[in-house]
């Protein structure tokens, strides 16, 4: 049942390009001692690190390639043997995984042997501890230090206490920072990266708001190939340069009228994490059924508009205080009900990761909730980031294809009933 | 005479069932669905039909197998096939619950037969036709004996767990406290009511269909001790996805 419904980015070839140059960078860096390197949780304080000299690496990243190449498969078993359990998130699990097994899809992909060797270990507890823990397992293996912002979620009163104490946790990470880095750190510098960081966001937000329209030049599925740069390059010009030639290709799609999914009926939200390893049969199957998913909570979540150069501590501060999975429901129902409204979405799509709590938001009722609130229907999809064994595709399409036989039918004056 | 057909090809059971015009039963069929959905699908309608041509039928198939039936003029879930089958006998809102051998359903409809919300279970197969036949084996009890058995109970027993290897586990520990075989048969169908009332809230009108509701009329009387609206059990059970499937046929 494989569908060719859906449309292929140009943009695509130079964007794989530029993932090429981040790894082969960081790769010969790591060989040659040439530059230090920083292993950073994806939203945890990259652009201090970068200031300060280093080459920045995201184990999440490296997780996510283990996920869409289903290897995450072979590894995460290897961890729960190691002790760490099933239960718990599976990006951890695949990556030391992984590591223990001395593997890495970077050898396929772009002929590296290994993952490349910090010198320190960054962390954010902004999204959840298990970014902790983590880097707690490379720091021992690896005999380097690991230091971090320990981040408090679900801030709503207590906000103003947690940005400001985020702010001296970040000033605290300079000293030590320089002490690796060997250098004396530059605030311009740091203004700079945060600039571009600014920039890279205001640009991607741009790609992922061209969805608005119908039909959307672009799906789900799409930007969580084409976000690797607003991750792992962020604070670079060359992230800014990509998303220049992607926002070009939307707008001229969006003008010529030239749909994602082609004969895009139905327009779904996509809330949770992404299935990896079934990005394609996924995207394939909304194509078919002639839906498209046109908006995530996911891929907005490398969006930091509180970034200002003019005051780079506390706007960091703000920032990475800011994302979604760390706000109270009553702040995440108006951001999707948001989106909801201006994407004009047709249905919610609620995936229920079962390794990752912290980016299942159904697990509270939100997801009654909203469709209550906004009258329209939700599903919610079981599986996982990267562990497929949590995962039944009978069942997700069988689901899938029901809510969209649902929403038609709602549609459709006149059934014939009996 | 004009004749619609619709094919369920369930986890463990095809169904096919052969209607007319009216929506009157002509014929139907149940099987094991193995593991050749072609030929089972075609095997069971045939049968269905005894001994009619299938030429000149629509038939829509419907079930985890419905993409393998390549008669068929479309494929629609279960979830639209039960939703249309059990409308055709309570039009009027009401909760259909399908207990199948390999997953449960609760589809809440309208006033109009419209889908509102529905629920499938999650991957483990506690609470389904599964678990039944599981315990039947465990326990040596011939699985036909298992609702007459159940109705001689006296002493309430409760299996909590939401997986078949813990639930069994519960069972065994169960035996091992001297339960009586009767209790532990009756233990074993609340447990499968109270798998269904985890899933969504059932209020009002209950249609009950699937396999599990055909063979052991014993669950729709203890749903009738759990829900406060009607519990109603149309007259051929598991053959409501079929039935539905046939009826979306004749829009064909």
């Amino acid at each position: 049942m494989e569908n060719k419904a859906h449309l292929e980015i140009t943009a695509a070839k130079q964007m794989k390009e530029l993932m090429k140059q981040h790894f082969m960078e960081l790769d010969e860096a790591s060989r040659t001692k040439s530059r230090k390197i920083a292993w950073c949780s994806s939203v945890g304080p990259a652009e201090l690190a970068m200031s300060l000299g280093f080459l920045v690496y995201y184990p999440e990243n490296h997780a996510a390639m283990l996920g869409s190449t289903r290897t995450a498969m072979d590894y995460i078993p290897v961890a729960n043997a190691h002790g760490y359990s099933p239960e718990i998130c599976s990006y951890l699990t695949s990556d030391i995984g992984a590591y223990l097994r001395h593997e890495t899809p970077l050898t396929k992909a772009y002929g590296i042997k290994e993952v490349p060797k910090p010198d320190v270990l960054l962390y954010n507890t902004n999204q959840c501890r298990d970014v902790y823990d983590w880097a707690r397992f490379y720091g021992r293996e690896f005999h380097v230090p690991v230091l971090g912002i320990n981040t408090p979620r679900s801030q709503n009163e207590s906000r103003e206490h947690v940005v400001f104490s985020v702010n001296n946790q970040l000033r605290d990470l300079v000293g030590p920072l320089e002490r690796i880095a060997r250098r004396r750190f530059d605030i311009d510098e740091f203004r700079e990266v945060l600039g571009r960081s600014r920039e890279c966001s205001r640009l991607w937000e741009a790609v992922l708001e061209t969805g608005a329209n119908k039909p959307s030049p672009l799906t789900f599925f799409d930007e969580c190939i084409h976000m690797g740069p607003a991750v792992v390059m962020r604070g670079r010009q060359e992230a800014n340069d990509y998303y220049q030639v992607l926002l070009a290709e939307m707008k001229q799609r969006v003008e010529n009228k030239v749909a994602a999914v082609e004969g895009e009926k139905l327009r779904f939200y996509w809330e949770g994490m992404p299935v990896w390893g079934k990005l394609r049969s996924l995207s394939e199957l909304f194509a078919r059924l002639k839906a498209s998913v046109v908006v995530s909570t996911y891929c907005n979540s490398w969006i930091f508009n509180a970034f200002d150069p003019a005051d780079p501590f506390a706007s960091m501060a703000e920032a990475y205080c800011s994302i979604f999975i760390g706000q109270d429901e009553v702040w995440k129902e108006n951001y999707i009900a948001d989106k909801v409204k201006r994407f004009a979405i047709d249905g919610i799509l609620f995936h229920d990761a079962r390794t990752c709590a912290s980016n299942s938001n159904n697990r509270y009722g939100m997801s009654q909730r909203l469709s209550q609130r906004l009258g329209i229907p939700h599903l919610v999809i079981n599986g996982d980031l990267n562990d497929l064994r949590c995962y039944s595709e009978e069942q997700t399409v069988t689901n899938v294809e029901a809510f969209v036989e649902q929403i038609e039918e709602s549609r459709s004056e006149n059934v014939r009933r009996n | 005479m004009k004749m619609y057909a619709g094919i369920d090809i369930g986890s463990c059971t095809t169904k096919s069932v052969v209607i007319d015009e009216q929506g009157n039963l002509l014929g139907s069929d149940v099987r094991r669905s193995g593991i050749d959905y072609k030929t089972v699908a075609r095997e069971s309608l045939s049968a269905a039909l005894q001994g009619k041509s299938m030429e000149g039928i629509t038939v829509v198939s419907t079930g985890y197998g419905r993409h393998n039936v390549s008669f068929a003029a479309h494929a629609k879930t279960e979830i639209a096939c039960h939703a249309r089958g059990a409308y055709f006998y309570v039009p009027h809102a009401v909760n259909v619950v399908d207990i199948g051998g390999q997953d449960n359903k609760v589809i809440q409809l309208n006033e109009k037969g419209q889908t509102v919300d529905f629920k499938m279970n999650r991957k483990c197969a506690a609470g389904t036709g599964t678990f039944i036949e599981e315990i039947a084996i465990k326990t040596a009890i011939p699985i036909d004996n298992l609702d007459e058995l159940a109705r001689k109970s006296q002493k309430q027993v409760k299996i909590g767990s939401y997986c078949t290897v813990f639930a069994s586990t519960e069972v065994l520990s169960l035996i091992r406290s001297g339960v009586q075989a009767e209790d532990l048969a009756r233990g074993v169908f609340e447990s499968v009511v109270a798998r269904v009332l985890e899933m969504i809230p059932l209020a009002d009108t209950v249609l009950l269909c699937g396999g599990v509701v055909a063979y052991f009329p014993i669950v729709a009387e203890i749903f009738r001790v759990h829900v406060k609206g009607e519990v109603i059990v149309p007259p051929h059970p598991q053959l409501t996805g079929a039935f539905g499937a046939a009826l979306f046929a004749r829009d064909v």
